[in-house]
């Protein structure tokens, strides 16, 4: 057994180390399909728990994800996903990417991981921001009242790369 | 494993400075680990705590931020405000449990 060496100053955890404020991380999430939303979602959320400011940018298919009609109904399909290891042929077959789909949310709700309106509850909950982007809305007509009401506003991609200046980012 | 004192107390601690034994915790231990890292414990701090105490005796591991939330019925943004910056590694410190290992 070792002894800290200075007894009269408690080892304490450094969690507000200097080095490690100011930090912040952007998340591009261009993806609607159900296995492509979470990782964007946990590491945001992993971010936000390490007291990072965190910023997500929703753009073309990651519009899914925000828009209030098809956030909780993201779906996950076999085909063009070889990771799966079965034959595509199967992919195809009618009520597949449902079966598949139902399979996925019992896997990720048995981890007591949330589904995903709930998931972003937490992450604006939790400090961060979220955004969607104009050209996206633009395309596909969506506007404000289409899109989940913590949704911080429409921006423009210059918009965003302005507000994440000195940011982390991952584009996913 | 090596140890420091807290509130004149010596106790063990991991490479990080989390308390490695849970059976050397009690509230006041749990007050000074506050303390020190700035934190004044009030009843909502006490009522987490001892949820996380309490919960880790059952499950064998940490609860997770979005654990404490569901089980205590306290919102996330609550969670941040009492424990700030970094909730579930602060909470897990002054618990003297060992910070949670689950992603969410």
């Amino acid at each position: 057994m070792t002894t800290h060496a200075d007894q009269t100053t408690p080892f304490v955890p450094r969690f507000d180390a200097p080095e490690s404020q100011g930090r912040k991380l952007a998340i591009i999430c261009s993806k609607g399909n159900l296995d492509m939303a979470y990782p964007g979602l946990i590491l945001a959320n992993a971010a936000l728990g390490e007291g990072v400011e965190t910023h997500l940018f929703f753009t073309f298919w990651g519009f899914d994800m925000i828009n209030k009609k098809t956030s909780g109904d993201l779906k996950f399909t076999m085909l063009g996903n070889t990771a799966t290891h079965l034959p595509q042929g199967l992919g195809g077959i009618p009520g597949m990417t449902h079966l598949a789909t139902s399979q996925m949310k019992k896997a990720i709700a048995d981890l007591d991981v949330p589904e995903v309106p709930e998931f972003l509850d937490q992450i604006v909950g939790s400090g961060g921001h979220l955004w969607a982007c104009r050209m996206s809305a633009d395309m596909q007509h969506l506007t404000e009242v289409d899109l989940r009401d913590d949704v911080e506003g429409i921006i423009s991609a210059s918009d965003f790369i302005e507000l994440t200046e000195g940011a982390q980012l991952l584009f996913i | 494993m090596p140890t420091t004192t807290i509130a004149g107390q010596a106790v063990e601690v991991n490479d990080e400075g989390f308390l490695t034994r849970p059976d050397q915790w009690s509230d006041d231990l749990g007050t000074e680990l506050a303390r020190l890292i700035g934190i004044e414990l009030t009843a909502d701090h006490w009522k987490l705590l001892h949820f996380l105490r309490d919960d880790f005796a059952h499950q064998g591991e940490t609860a997770t931020l979005r654990r404490v939330s569901t089980q205590t019925g306290t919102p996330i943004k609550s969670l941040f405000d009492l424990f700030p910056g970094k909730p579930a590694k602060k909470m897990a410190y002054v618990a003297g449990l060992p910070k949670p290992k689950g992603c969410v």
